[in-house]
């Protein structure tokens, strides 16, 4: 369409590179800015590049809050995520497989009623389930996080029925002359031929956590065991100290977790939102 | 003989096949259900019961201490008549949802027609555009906009140098609104990736017999484009609404929890979020989910309704 660099080609290239510069700029001012002194970053806002890099930033911020260095909640925050990672993985393609294949009274009725669950607002169900936590002396633990994984999630669940679906029945009726039962079909036909939904479940399933807040937030009160998001909250209430420095590098510290999946599994990332319409 | 085989068929018809059918369904019940029984317990504890104890609460005054005590319908009384911060929240987050979904999904739109060419830079400008999306729910990013439109951040830099005279972001109410409601169009990545894909099913013979039709870009564009692309732009509309409602993490953050400046920023969830675990009016709180419930499933159904007004479904079911 536009293989001789024509004028047009330049107008296009530089409309829309620009444009993708100028979305990204605020991303790379703050790396820049995590590598200058707290006192000049806004001061020297107008330059892009530090005059002098520096990297105590990092060694300051990493120093965390309250005695609680910035490892423990990485630590912290990758416990929950690999616990819910494993629960929604393992929950959400098991009941999507029973969606998807298996035949039961009322399995319109109860796929209708994860589909209402996928658009109900949580902040409908987040006082009860505090309650019930707390009643539950679930309070300041993981629990709360972690355990509903267990239970399927409908974005997941429905992003795999879709997958499954696009699966030929004739393999399923081929294993079951083969004398498959229904979980063997589960795990050795439909689990090898849908992972690369499960990475992409995957890899959603830790985008939502690592970023979580108000989950955390609720339910985490002492600081040993906070997540890297209540820990910048915490370096922003504590910004009076005006140490920029420290939070903005910490915060390039958590997303470059975040960077770093997408751009090993950019493929699993890309497919499952255009598919899907996962929001991301 | 003959007559006896086929006699013992038919009974064999008759009265063995039917059991083992049934049998057969009895299991296949069984096992459908043991798979999704997750879902099944998972909804019952974490959706129905807290939705039902949900709407007990709305009713009552609850500060988890002491036991609930019902009160009637003074919650919901006291929300539209006595509480100007509710009207107030209410009011914030309509012109946050209104404005920033079609700003959103406009914006997402027009790069997904941009991008829409067989030029190799695609994949990357596909790739670079996706990023803000990527990390734009994380307190990271809230922090950083915080800080780019700060009084002496990039933003009033940038208008300081086109001679537009600089805003005070955190000092005026609607500054503050429209600095989120900047950064949910700014995450307009996930949407555009849809749309792409939507734009990638459309037969490029649709738009050959238009062009020798004689018609041009834009009567392509709305004739061609917008129909075709009317069911995803429909999802797209329905999910980005809700979500929009929802957010709660930009504001909490950027207000530094308040919701401030005068109440500016109190999106309807960091409201509920004040309510319930700030001043522990439970009972409140609840009401406020139930209104948010009915306003969501409102606007859900408005939005499906009217949609066979405009969206075009391919009569063979598309994909």
């Amino acid at each position: 369409m536009m293989k001789l660099k024509s004028p047009k080609w330049w107008l296009y290239h530089l409309l829309v590179g620009g444009f993708a510069i100028l979305m990204l700029y605020p991303v790379i001012w703050l790396l820049m800015s995590s590598f200058k002194p707290s006192d000049t970053i806004f001061v020297t806002a107008k330059s892009l590049i530090p005059d002098n890099w520096i990297w105590t930033n990092y060694a300051e911020g990493w120093k965390g809050i309250g005695g609680n260095s910035f490892g423990v909640f990485i630590r912290n925050t990758a416990i929950i995520v690999v616990i819910t990672l494993i629960g929604q993985v393992i929950s959400s393609s098991l009941i999507a497989f029973g969606f998807a294949r298996l035949n039961f009274k009322g399995r319109g009725f109860w796929f209708a009623l994860m589909m209402v669950t996928l658009m109900l607002p949580g902040e409908v169900v987040m006082v009860p389930q505090y309650i019930v936590f707390s009643k539950l002396d679930w309070l300041n633990s993981i629990k709360p996080l972690t355990v509903p994984a267990y239970f399927g999630t409908p974005f997941f669940i429905f992003l795999l029925v879709q997958f499954i679906r696009t699966i030929p029945r004739e393999l399923d009726e081929a294993a079951i002359i083969d004398g498959c039962g229904t979980f063997k079909i589960f795990s050795k036909i439909i689990l090898p031929l849908i992972t690369p939904s499960l990475a992409t479940v995957a890899i959603f399933s830790f985008y939502w956590t690592w970023d979580a807040l108000l989950g955390p937030v609720l339910y985490l009160n002492s600081p040993s065991k906070y997540t890297v998001s209540m820990a910048l909250n915490m370096f922003l209430s504590n910004e009076t100290v005006s140490n920029w420095g420290a939070m903005f590098a910490m915060s390039i510290v958590t997303l470059i977790p975040v960077f770093l999946i997408f751009f090993i599994f950019q493929r699993y990332v890309v497919e499952g939102i255009s598919t899907s319409g996962l929001k991301g | 003989m003959s007559t006896r085989v086929v006699k013992e068929n038919v009974e064999a018809n008759i009265t063995i096949r039917p059991v083992s059918k049934r049998s057969r369904a009895i299991k296949e019940n069984l096992t459908g259900y043991a798979f999704i029984s997750p879902f099944v317990i998972g909804f019952l504890a974490f959706t129905l019961i807290p939705i039902v104890m949900s709407l007990y609460l709305s009713f009552t005054n609850y500060n988890l201490f002491a036991a609930p005590k019902w009160i009637g319908l003074d919650n919901y009384v006291k929300m539209f008549t006595a509480d100007p911060r509710y009207w107030q929240s209410l009011k914030v987050t309509i012109i946050y949802v209104f404005a920033g979904v079609p700003f959103r999904l406009i914006v997402a739109l027009l790069i997904a027609i941009l991008l829409n060419t067989a030029s190799k830079a695609v994949g990357l400008y596909r790739t670079l555009f996706y990023l803000p999306s990527l990390i734009g729910g994380s307190v990271a990013v809230a922090i950083m906009w915080r800080n780019v439109f700060g009084d002496q951040g990039i933003v009033n830099i940038v208008l300081d140098m086109l001679g537009i005279p600089v805003v005070r972001w955190f000092g005026n109410p609607t500054a503050a609104l429209w600095m989120l409601i900047f950064l949910a169009a700014w995450q307009f990545g996930s949407s555009m990736l849809i749309f792409l894909a939507g734009l990638k099913g459309i037969p490029k013979s649709y738009y050959e017999a238009a062009s020798v039709d004689g018609a041009n870009g834009l009567q392509q564009f709305f004739k061609i484009t917008l129909p075709m692309l009317s069911p995803v732009i429909l999802f797209n509309t329905v999910m980005q609404t809700i979500s929009a409602f929802m957010t709660f993490v930009p504001a909490f953050i950027i207000s530094k929890g308040t919701g401030g400046p005068l109440d500016g920023t109190l999106l309807y969830s960091l409201y509920l979020y004040l309510q319930g675990f700030e001043f522990f009016n439970m009972g409140y709180a609840s009401a406020m989910a139930w209104i948010m419930l009915i306003i969501v499933g409102i606007l859900t159904l408005i939005i499906f309704a009217t949609s066979k007004f405009w969206v075009h479904y391919e009569s063979e079911g598309g994909r």
